[in-house]
């Protein structure tokens, strides 16, 4: 027996291990599986495998040990596969921020974007990236989409203000002055996020409203019904801090009821001699507003409603009645709210929804929650004029299997009966015979109402007395029976016969009694003896007695006080004559009233107000003031033109539509005017971009830590010592990530190149040094574009097709590593030719964007269309097939070296300091003997710049060129300097990429050698 | 605004978690699980619900409890709107929001709450162009995407998004330009035992099914605009249009929605389209009871009744029917204690009845109530309000489009107490 126990044993053991093993493999197995699928070449891998992990975060298990995996994905081309990668980094960024970093010039890149759509999805991931250390970058990021052409773009910004300040409060300064300038924004876009912002940052600077302030008014019908709600909720604080009350004259006529909600500070305040006169300015909000009552949103109604209630004169109130009775028929949630905020109205203003009464009915099928809120809205409403009819419905509302609904029922007809004294008896009556009734809850709630009931007008009321100590043997929820003991001993001179036998009996069973029930033994049996002392002495002596023992310290205490006042003896000598005054004083009715009395502190429609206490970031409401403030401030300076409803002008729409198809490339050449002005104003310190050949890794760490120790001599001229220590100290460690992970070439070196920008960045910004450090190479526009245009396809090789391309030498729009070409295409046949495109085939290896199809090309036409080919910095031909829809052919596109390039512009010191940098086997130079027409200045310039794509440095020599452009691929700095010394010319080109180099130098020398144009 | 969200199940398994800021552990959700329990039925779950730290706004529906967390004052019906229109997406896009779908379709869910809010604060809501960004699952495209490995994410940039008119996507074309309107209306009622009206109002809509190519610019009038008591209206309507002139102008957004919604107020006298005379009676001994249900037409302005349902929420002691009917079946169910008699035609010759017995749990105390019954049904072709579209406009396109307008009548919130 022993040894099959130990035999099984040890089998289990085995087997445990073995599933183990087997598991544990299994699990690295499938993450493993992840990892190898995310660093595939294919596309549909790393999306499924993308999927999956999306799979894993929204079941909420942990992938993060993915991360390295995933984020190299995040350049990726694949627009699904980069949102799901963005999914997942803003998911995890916060919790892994030294790799989120890797991410960031990425973005920064996007962030140039020539589309809106990537410059505001990068803003919005990159402000989504919880990693402070990325603060001051995000703050550059914010400054500059808030000037960005594309309203879409500048939403976004908004919404990144909120992000920013959460992740540190200390930028608030500098984010208002963004909101300052967001808040003038005229676009409906952009107006909802930034007062959102506004409320988050700082909802106390009113002052930036003002000049604001007719303009949102105005825009309001045309934001969308978000934004509506919270600019409503901003406008009406607002407005109660700017304008005078319009509830002056009013309270005049306002019903009786309402007199206590009028503070009578306020009444007294009121002038009458001077007639009230509505600021211009608050007509104007109300009136802009009234049309959202109409809007299918509920957020928007109820902030419209709680605008007029908070607002409006007392008279234009009803208005927001039929609408917010409307609510009713949405979802149990909304009813939920809404009942509430109606609950708080109708205390203050029965009127209001008096005629909608029947809109309160309680349907069998409500939620409990729902229930009680109509009821109580029932009671409120409940006058002498309906009253009957409120009862009858209350009475089926009594026998509901809802128990708990039934309770609240009673106590809503014991709050008709106070509140009401015509239907006090009828109530009480109900409410007696309701004692009969089987359900103990509702026996018990009558009970307690019926105490409190008779509190008013206890002395014609002792048979309902009587008749409920006859009940009290059937009763026993603890809380009626201890409200009909206090009944007892409270009235015990009008029922002087039951009330000493109520006592007897409780005598006997006070120790099994609830402690509520037990005090109120002790306090009927102190009544008693004070009243009626013969008969029931020694029963009180009794009940004092088992008080004194209980396990209850409340009851012993009170025991012995209640022992201290009324028996007499020589210690309590002044209390005890006081006994009877004290025990018996006539005591206050208790004023049933609703939960909702107070709940208007709180301004309608908030969450504070839905919980009746102060939600975290609740803004008071303030009192109006006593003066107007000064109304001219939201005078703005500059008439403007009134900006018609929009949606009212079908030709603003078609204009509009105009506008955006011209949008992208207006938007194109401001963003380069924009930044060459910048060029202008900064004094830019540019690092170089730099790409190592070589492709073993330790080597390349190696040689990429030397050069950026390299930077850091050249950085030493400009940077104090403890900077360059912490730039230091920040690059060791992200190296040293670096080795740890095993990551692909290229990604590598511009991980390495943005945080080596991003170091000095940020060490600067450590030591709140405000350095002005430009950390990218920015691409000017081309200074010659040439107009010759390459055959690509001969029209009779093409079968009628001809096609011819040219270099643009702008940055290409399809992808940052693209030269951007011109295709034209045209139709020699005399038939149409049909979809026509470029093979998805690509022989070489160079990724193509194509153009889109063409469809359909009729004879004798031509069309142009555009498309980037990234050449990988080399002059090898890009060969692909130019399809139609019967034929395909072979065509190829050799670059020349000079296109290859994007213009930049430096500051002649910065060119000789790179200059200086790439010596050695980075320079190539030759001489020549340069033909007499090609000394000008202008001539050279325009030979040059007509043979490669390079910028033109102004310099300070004489009889020196320099020329400065980037390799469009990787990036690398490309240096041209002509040196002039008659008859000869020595032509020097400083570029990391010698091969491409010397190309340079031979085509630079045939131009220069050869004359004419 | 609002912080995270958390899908929980009818079980209570937390079945998917969404963060827009930092993340919140699940564990917040214990709270919500207490309200739960103390609620006993979904229905009575607490919408707001305040923890410590954070505020819990929930929504119960299709069986699903969307919880979001929401850290700092914020107007209650922004979210529980907003997360209405959440559930509203999932429908549009998988045909039903259940857990099923959702959790087949997780990767669309999260790209679509991924666009549907930034930082707590809505960014697209509006379905088409959510569609644009991200396109719905078909059967065909699923497959097609497998086979060739093409995404659902739109690459085309939402037109809408970026103009004035954000409902409605640039470039729509269609060879059959059509344009349909289903006028709906729906009696809320409450009859009591002698079948008097205790409370009765009309509720429409009015849904629209367009599918115009271009930019049509559409203006529906009304015979009877009067008759409107209160409207609210889809943003794309121009408010000061109905204002002034009664007339609702519009461009429609692409496809379906819903154009507005309209109230007709009490004051008009509402016809009730049928009568009951119900008997339920529950006998002091012998744990029995009787029940007895006629139903007939009254003011049906010669239309024939269909889909008539009664729903009898019975008393938990009732333990089972014993019943027969003369037209349709019904069906008792002791869990839910809910009896069902779903008659279909209402045929005015000869009145559909169900009688028979109850019986009750042996010893249980009877019931003091009689349970209420709740009517559905259908009536085609006829607005009982009266309401009826007079013409509809079309200008800034060219063709000439399909136009067809539809009336029912539907019983809506209707009760008859017993």
């Amino acid at each position: 027996m022993l040894g099959m126990s130990a035999n099984s044993v040890s089998y289990n053991e085995q087997g445990s291990v073995e599933s183990g093993v087997d598991a544990a493999p299994w699990f690295l197995c499938r993450n493993e599986d992840l990892k190898e699928m995310l660093e595939s070449n294919k596309e549909s891998l790393k999306l499924e495998a993308m999927k999956r992990i999306v799979g894993l975060i929204a079941k909420g298990k942990n992938a993060s040990e993915l991360f390295p995996a995933v984020v190299k994905n995040v350049a990726s081309k694949n627009i699904e596969l980069k949102k799901l990668v963005y999914v997942y980094l803003v998911r995890y960024a916060e919790e892994q921020q030294d790799l989120a970093l890797l991410s960031i010039s990425t973005f920064q890149r996007a962030l140039k974007d020539p589309n809106q759509l990537i410059r505001a999805s990068a803003l919005r991931v990159l402000s989504s990236i919880r990693v402070p250390i990325i603060v001051p970058i995000m703050m550059l990021a914010i400054k500059e989409a808030a000037t960005d052409l594309s309203p879409y773009v500048r939403k976004t910004a908004a919404h990144a203000i909120q992000k920013l300040f959460s992740l540190d409060p200390d930028q608030k300064e500098h984010l208002i002055e963004v909101i300052e300038k967001l808040l003038k924004d005229k676009s409906t876009l952009v107006a909802g996020s930034v007062v959102m912002a506004f409320e988050e940052v700082c909802p106390d600077r009113i002052d930036l409203i003002h000049k604001n302030y007719r303009k949102l008014c105005n825009l309001l019908v045309d934001v969308e019904e978000w934004g509506q709600v919270v600019i409503i909720h901003m406008l009406t604080r607002y407005a109660r801090t700017q304008f005078v009350s319009p509830w002056r004259e009013d309270a005049v006529f306002d019903e009786n009821s309402e007199k206590a909600f009028y503070d009578s500070e306020e009444e007294r305040r009121v002038d009458q001699s001077k007639p009230y006169i509505m600021d211009p300015d608050h007509r104007l909000l109300l009136r802009n507003t009234k049309p959202l009552l109409q809007s299918r949103n509920t957020a928007v109604v109820m902030a419209v409603s709680q605008l007029y209630w908070h607002l409006s004169p007392k008279h234009e109130l009803s208005i927001i009645t039929k609408s917010l009775v409307r609510l009713l028929r949405s979802h149990r949630e909304v009813q939920y709210i809404v009942l509430q905020n109606i609950a708080t109205m109708s205390i203050q203003r029965k009127g209001m929804f008096e005629p909608f009464m029947k809109s309160f009915y309680v349907r069998s099928t409500d939620a409990t929650h729902i229930k009680t809120l109509k009821l109580e809205i029932l009671t409120n409403l409940a006058n002498e004029a309906n009253i009957s009819t409120i009862l009858r419905e209350f009475q089926t509302y009594v026998k509901s299997q809802d128990k708990a609904f039934a309770a609240a029922t009673i106590q809503a007809i014991g709050c008709c009966a106070t509140n009401i004294s015509e239907v006090t008896d009828t109530c009480l009556n109900g409410l007696v015979l309701l004692l009969s009734n089987r359900d103990e809850t509702v026996v018990a709630e009558s009970v307690v109402v019926i105490k409190k009931l008779l509190q008013t007008q206890p002395s014609q009321h002792s048979d309902i007395i009587k008749h409920m100590a006859k009940l009290f043997d059937n009763i026993t929820v603890p809380m009626a029976r201890a409200s009909i003991l206090w009944l007892m001993g409270e009235y015990c001179e009008h029922v002087p016969k039951i009330a000493p036998d109520v006592l007897r009996k409780m005598a006997k069973t006070f120790t099994d009694e609830e402690d509520i029930v037990k005090l109120q033994i002790v306090n009927l049996a102190a009544k008693l003896y004070l009243t009626n002392s013969k008969q029931t002495k020694l029963l009180t002596q009794y009940i004092l007695n088992l008080g004194k023992y209980d396990q209850n310290y409340d009851i012993r205490d009170r025991t012995r006080f209640i022992r201290q006042l009324i028996v007499p003896n020589e210690k309590s000598g002044a209390l005890s004559k006081y006994a009877r005054r004290i025990l018996m004083a006539p005591k206050p009715a208790p004023v049933l009233q609703s939960a909702f009395k107070d709940r208007d502190r709180f301004q309608l429609g908030t969450l504070s107000h839905t919980l009746n206490s102060q939600a975290s970031g609740y803004l008071e409401l303030s009192d109006w003031p006593a003066v107007a403030p000064d109304q001219s401030v939201r005078n703005v300076e500059v008439v403007e033109p009134v900006r018609l409803p929009l949606r009212e002008s079908e030709s603003e729409e078609n204009s509009n539509d105009s506008n955006k198809s011209s949008s992208s490339q207006s938007e194109k050449s401001s963003s380069e005017s924009d930044s060459e002005k910048k060029k202008k104003t900064l004094k830019n310190k540019k690092l170089q971009q730099q790409k190592p050949d070589s492709k073993d890794r330790q080597k390349r760490i190696r040689s990429t830590c030397l050069r950026i120790m390299q930077h850091n001599y050249s950085l030493n001229y400009y940077l104090p010592p403890q900077i360059i220590q912490k730039t230091l100290n920040i690059m060791t460690k992200y190296i040293l990530i670096h080795i740890v992970l095993s990551i692909s070439s290229p990604f590598f070196v511009n991980c390495m190149c943005s945080l080596l920008h991003l170091c000095v960045f940020l060490a600067c910004q450590f030591d709140a040094v405000s350095w002005p450090v430009r950390v990218s190479l920015q691409a000017s526009s081309p200074v010659f574009v040439p107009e010759t245009s390459h055959e690509l396809l001969h029209r009779m090789t093409g079968k009628g097709l001809s096609a011819q391309y040219r270099f643009t030498r702008q940055p290409c729009i399809y992808g940052n590593s693209m030269v951007s070409l011109q295709l034209t295409l045209s139709n020699r046949t005399d038939q149409a030719l049909e979809n026509i495109h470029i093979s998805e085939k690509s022989s070489t290896g160079q990724n193509i964007h194509r153009f889109n199809a063409i469809e359909r090309l009729e004879p004798q036409a031509s069309v142009t269309v555009s498309m980037g080919v990234d050449f990988n910095d080399s002059t090898q031909t890009a060969n692909f097939q130019l399809c139609t829809k019967e034929d395909e052919f072979s065509v190829s596109i050799q670059p020349a070296v000079g296109e290859l390039l994007l213009p930049i512009t430096m500051s002649e010191a910065d060119f000789t300091k790179e200059q200086g940098k790439l010596v050695g086997m980075n320079e190539s130079s030759a001489t020549i003997t340069i033909t007499p027409e090609n000394v000008s200045s202008q001539s050279v310039n325009r030979k040059v710049v007509s043979v490669a794509n390079l910028g033109v440095i102004p310099s300070g020599q004489e009889n020196i060129y320099r020329f400065a452009g980037k390799t469009v691929s990787s990036g690398s700095l490309v240096l041209v300097s002509v040196a002039l010394k008659d008859p000869d010319a020595m032509i020097t080109i400083n570029t990391e990429k010698t091969v491409m180099g010397s190309m340079l130098l031979r085509q630079v020398k045939t131009a220069l050698t050869n004359s004419g144009p | 605004m609002i912080h995270s969200l958390f899908l929980i199940n009818n079980a209570g398994d937390l079945f998917l978690e969404k963060h827009w800021k930092s993340v919140i552990s699940r564990s917040i959700c214990d709270y919500f699980f207490e309200a739960r329990e103390k609620a006993v039925e979904p229905d009575n779950v607490p919408p707001v619900i305040r923890t410590p730290h954070h505020y819990l706004i929930n929504i119960y529906r299709e069986k699903i409890f969307f919880v979001s967390v929401i850290q700092t004052e914020v107007p209650p019906l922004f979210v529980i709107e907003f997360l209405h229109r959440v559930a509203e997406t999932f429908q549009d896009y998988f045909g039903e929001c259940s857990e099923t779908t959702i959790k087949d379709n997780v990767v669309i869910v999260y790209e679509l709450l991924e666009e549907m809010l930034d930082n707590g604060f809505p960014l697209a809501t509006e379905s088409n162009i959510l569609k644009e960004l991200i396109r719905p699952p078909t059967i065909l495209r699923s497959m097609v995407n497998t086979i060739t490995g093409s995404s659902n994410v739109g690459e085309t940039l939402p037109t809408g998004q970026l103009s004035n008119i954000p409902w409605r996507r640039a470039g729509v074309k269609y060879t059959n330009n059509e344009a349909y309107f289903d006028v709906v209306e729906e009696i809320d009622a409450i009859l009591d035992k002698s079948g008097t009206t205790v409370f009765a109002e009309i509720q429409g809509v009015i849904d629209a099914c367009v599918k115009l190519s271009g930019m049509p610019d559409l203006t529906l009038s009304f015979m009877n605009p009067r008759l409107l008591d209160d409207v609210s209206f889809h943003p794309c309507v121009r408010y000061k249009r109905w204002e002034s002139e009664r007339v609702i102008s519009f461009i429609p957004p692409d496809g379906n929605f819903q154009l507005m919604s309209y109230h007709i107020s009490a004051q008009n006298l509402v016809a009730i389209p049928i009568y009951v005379k119900q008997n339920i009676s529950f006998f002091e001994t012998g744990s029995s009871g009787r029940l007895d249900i006629t139903v007939g037409p009254k003011q049906t302005m010669g239309k024939t009744v269909e889909c008539l349902v009664v729903t009898v929420h019975m008393p938990k002691v009732v333990l089972s029917a014993n019943l027969s009917a003369t037209q349709g079946t019904y069906n008792y169910d002791p869990v839910t204690k809910i009896l069902l008699w779903d008659i279909g035609k209402l045929n005015p010759q000869k009145l559909p009845n169900l009688k028979g017995s109850l019986s009750l749990q042996s010893g249980a105390p009877k019931p003091e109530e009689n349970p209420s019954l709740n009517i559905d049904l259908k009536i085609q072709q006829f607005a009982i309000s009266g309401l009826k579209v007079n013409r509809l406009d079309m200008y800034g396109e060219k063709y000439k489009p399909f136009k067809g307008v539809k009336y029912v009548t539907k019983a809506g919130k209707f009760q008859v107490r017993t």
